[in-house]
C-alpha cells in the first residue's frame, strides 16, 4: 500500500498529462464558438455563428460528402477483405504463417508517407488518373489492418471446439460459418469496421499522394490553415473530425472489451 | 464373451491406424462397441483414447482401417453426417445461445419442426434435472449444469453412439462421483450406445459395462470391469488399474492385488493352500477408509496390502517396522502372459 503522498502525487501527475494531452483539444472546440475570427485569449464572446456558415460553405460540404464516401468506401473494402484475410491466416498451419501475418499488418506500422508515394507512384504507372476511387484505394491498405487485427484476435479467443461441435450436431460449412462462427466475431467484425472508418476519416499524408484536384474534409482543414483562410471555421470542422474519429474508436473499445469478453467463457 | 446371447454391433474399428507426422498415435486398432452397451476407452494420457474418439466422431481420417457405424462403412464420411454425437472435454458450449438453443441445435439443422424440437428440448432439459434454466446462457452456468447441458445437447439427437471425451474431467471429486452414477443412469434410460474416454480408473470401473485399456495406440486388454481388475492380461492393465504387485517365483511372473493379501498376526496358522512369505513393513499409509501397509519382502520385492480400517483408530502405525507374514492363496493370483 503506498503512502498518502504518493498517492497524491501520482494523481498529480496522471492530470498534468491529461492536461497536456487535451488542453489543445479543448482549445480548438472552444475557438468554435468564439464570437472573434482573431484565436485570442479570453474569448469575447460565444456564438454558433460559424457553425451556420460553415455548414453553408460549399467548399465544406463537398469535403464531407467526399469524406464520408471514402470512409464508408474503405471500410467495405476492408471488412470483406480484411476478414477474409484473418479467416485464411486462423486456418493456417504453414509455418510461413507468422510472415504473412506481418506483411498484412505492416501497411499500418509504414509511415504514411511511404505508402502515399508508392500508392502514387503505381497509379501512374499503371496509368491510373487519381480520382475517389484511388483515394478510396490508398485507406484501404491501412483498414484493412485493423479489421483483420480484431477479427484474428476474436477468432483465436474462440474455442476451437464449438466449429468441431457444431459440425457434430449435423451443420455443414456453411450452417456451421451462419450460426457460429460470424455471431461469435460480428462484434470484432464491426468493432475493426468503426475503427477503419475512424482512421480514413482524419487521414492526411496517403489522402495528399492519392486524391488529384478534390479534397477531403482533413484535405480542406490542412489548406485553409496553409492560406490562413476561414480559421474560426476550420475549427468547427476540427471538432466535427475529432466528434467523428472519437465516438467509433470508444464503440468499438466497449464492443471489443468487457462486452467482447463476456461472450466468450474461459475454457476450464 | 460376456454374456451368451449375440448382440449387435454398434460400432466396428478394423485395423484403424492414424500417425500425425513420426508419432503413432492409434497403432490399428480392431474393436466391436455392442449397440446399447456402455464402453470405456481407458488410458494414460498419450495412449490414444481421444484419437481414436476422435476418428469416430470423423474429426480425423485415419490412414489406415474401417470404421462401421450400425453396419454401415462411415470411414469417409465427414462429421456433421454421421449419427454420432460428442460430448467434448470442455463443453463447447454455444456462448451465443441459450442453453435450449444449445440443445436445440442438432435439430435445428436436421430441419426437425419448431414445436417437435420444443418437446424434444423439454424433454431433454427434464432428463438433466434443468428444466427450469432452458433460457440461461452458458456463462451463467456452474461447472456441472454445463456438463449436463453438453450431455443433454447431445443425447437429444438420439444418435446411433454418444461419444464422450473425459466429460467429468473438470468437475471437483464430489460432482463427478455424483454425475458417475446419473450418467449411468441416464445411458440405461435412453438405451444409445455410449463410448466414453477417461484416464480415471475408478471412473472406468464404476460405469462400464466393458472397457479397452489402451496403452502407446494399441489396445492392451478388452473386458468387463471385474474381468479387467480381476485377471488384467498385461503388466501395463495391472498397474494402471488398482495398486499391482508383480512378483516372479520359479520362472512365472503373477498379480496379488493388495486386498487379496492377508497380514498373519503373530503365531497365526495360514489356512491350508496359502502361500506365506516373511517380510518387514516399511511403511504405514492411512487413506481414510483403508490403511496401505508397504512390506518389503525378504526375497526383495516390495508389496502392497490393504487393511480395511474396522479397528480401533491409531493402531495401525504399531506395525511400522515390524516383521510380518504375508498369505494369499493361489486363486487370488494371477498369472501375466505379457509374451515374455
Amino acid at each position: 500500500m503506498e503512502g498518502l503522498w504518493t498517492r497524491i502525487a501520482l494523481r498529480l501527475w496522471v492530470a498534468l498529462i491529461l492536461l497536456f494531452l487535451f488542453t489543445p483539444i479543448a482549445l480548438i472546440f472552444v475557438y468554435a464558438f468564439n464570437t472573434s475570427n482573431i484565436q485570442s485569449w479570453p474569448i469575447p464572446g460565444f456564438t454558433l455563428k460559424w457553425f451556420t456558415s460553415t455548414w453553408n460553405d460549399p467548399d465544406v460540404r463537398r469535403s464531407l460528402a467526399l469524406s464520408l464516401q471514402v470512409g464508408l468506401g474503405a471500410t467495405a473494402l476492408a471488412l470483406v477483405l480484411g476478414s477474409c484475410a484473418a479467416f485464411a491466416i486462423h486456418r493456417m498451419t504453414w509455418f510461413g504463417r507468422e510472415f504473412v501475418s506481418l506483411m498484412f499488418v505492416l501497411p499500418l506500422a509504414l509511415p504514411g508517407i511511404v505508402t502515399g508515394i508508392a500508392l502514387n507512384a503505381a497509379f501512374s504507372f499503371g496509368g491510373i488518373s487519381l480520382s475517389t476511387l484511388t483515394i478510396v484505394v490508398g485507406h484501404t491498405t491501412f483498414c484493412i489492418v485493423v479489421v483483420y487485427n480484431n477479427v484474428l484476435a476474436r477468432l483465436r479467443r474462440t474455442q476451437g471446439s464449438l466449429i468441431e461441435a457444431a459440425m457434430d450436431l449435423g451443420a455443414n460449412g456453411f450452417q456451421v460459418l451462419r450460426d457460429i462462427t460470424l455471431p461469435l466475431i460480428s462484434t470484432a467484425v464491426v468493432a475493426g469496421a468503426m475503427l477503419a472508418f475512424a482512421l480514413s476519416f482524419d487521414e492526411v499524408i496517403v489522402t495528399t499522394f492519392t486524391a488529384g484536384a478534390q479534397n477531403t474534409l482533413p484535405l480542406w482543414i490542412f489548406g485553409a490553415i496553409r492560406l490562413g483562410q476561414r480559421l474560426p471555421e476550420v475549427n468547427v470542422v476540427v471538432s466535427f473530425v475529432i466528434l467523428v474519429t472519437i465516438i467509433p474508436v470508444v464503440i468499438a473499445a466497449r464492443l471489443t472489451g468487457g462486452g467482447g469478453t463476456a461472450r466468450v467463457p474461459a475454457a476450464r | 464373451m460376456t454374456e451368451a446371447e449375440p448382440k449387435k454391433a454398434a460400432l466396428k474399428l478394423q485395423g484403424v491406424r492414424k500417425n500425425y507426422g513420426q508419432v503413432v498415435a492409434v497403432a490399428g486398432i480392431d474393436l466391436v462397441v455392442n449397440e446399447g452397451e456402455f464402453f470405456t476407452l481407458l488410458g494414460p494420457s498419450g495412449s490414444g483414447k481421444t484419437t481414436l474418439l476422435r476418428l469416430i466422431a470423423g474429426f480425423e481420417r485415419p490412414d489406415a482401417g474401417r470404421i462401421e457405424l450400425g453396419g454401415r462403412d462411415i470411414t469417409s464420411v465427414p462429421p456433421h453426417l454421421r449419427d454420432t454425437n460428442t460430448v467434448f472435454q470442455d463443453y463447447a458450449l454455444f456462448p451465443h445461445m441459450s442453453v435450449a438453443e444449445n440443445i436445440g441445435y442438432g435439430l435445428k439443422v436436421k430441419g426437425v419442426p419448431r414445436s417437435a424440437r420444443q418437446k424434444r428440448v423439454e424433454r431433454a432439459l427434464a432428463m438433466v434435472r434443468l428444466t427450469a434454466l432452458g433460457n440461461r446462457r452458458p456463462n451463467q452456468l456452474s461447472g456441472g449444469q454445463r456438463q449436463r447441458v453438453a450431455l443433454a445437447r447431445a443425447v437429444v439427437n438420439e444418435p446411433e453412439v454418444l461419444l464422450l471425451d473425459e466429460p467429468l474431467g473438470a468437475l471437483d471429486l464430489k460432482l463427478r462421483q455424483e454425475m458417475q452414477i446419473e450418467l449411468k443412469q441416464i445411458q440405461q434410460e435412453v438405451g444409445i450406445t455410449f463410448v466414453y474416454v477417461t484416464h480415471d480408473q475408478e471412473e472406468a470401473l464404476t460405469m462400464s459395462d466393458r472397457m479397452a485399456v489402451m496403452a502407446n495406440g494399441q489396445i492392451e486388454q478388452v473386458g468387463s470391469p471385474v474381468e479387467v481388475y480381476e485377471r488384467p492380461a498385461t503388466e501395463f492393465v495391472a498397474g494402471f488399474i488398482g495398486i499391482s504387485n508383480v512378483l516372479l517365483r520359479d520362472g512365472v511372473r503373477f498379480v496379488v492385488r493388495p486386498e487379496k493379501i492377508r497380514m498373519l498376526a503373530e503365531g497365526e496358522v495360514p489356512e491350508p493352500g496359502m502361500t506365506v512369505e516373511p517380510g518387514q513393513v516399511e511403511d504405514v499409509v492411512y487413506v481414510g477408509m483403508t490403511t496401505r501397509y508397504i512390506v518389503r519382502l525378504d526375497r526383495g520385492e516390495q508389496l502392497v496390502a490393504v487393511r480395511q480400517n474396522m479397528d480401533a483408530v491409531g493402531d495401525a502405525h504399531k506395525f511400522q517396522g515390524r516383521p510380518v507374514r504375508l498369505a494369499w492363496t493361489a486363486n487370488h493370483t494371477f498369472v501375466l502372459d505379457d509374451g515374455r
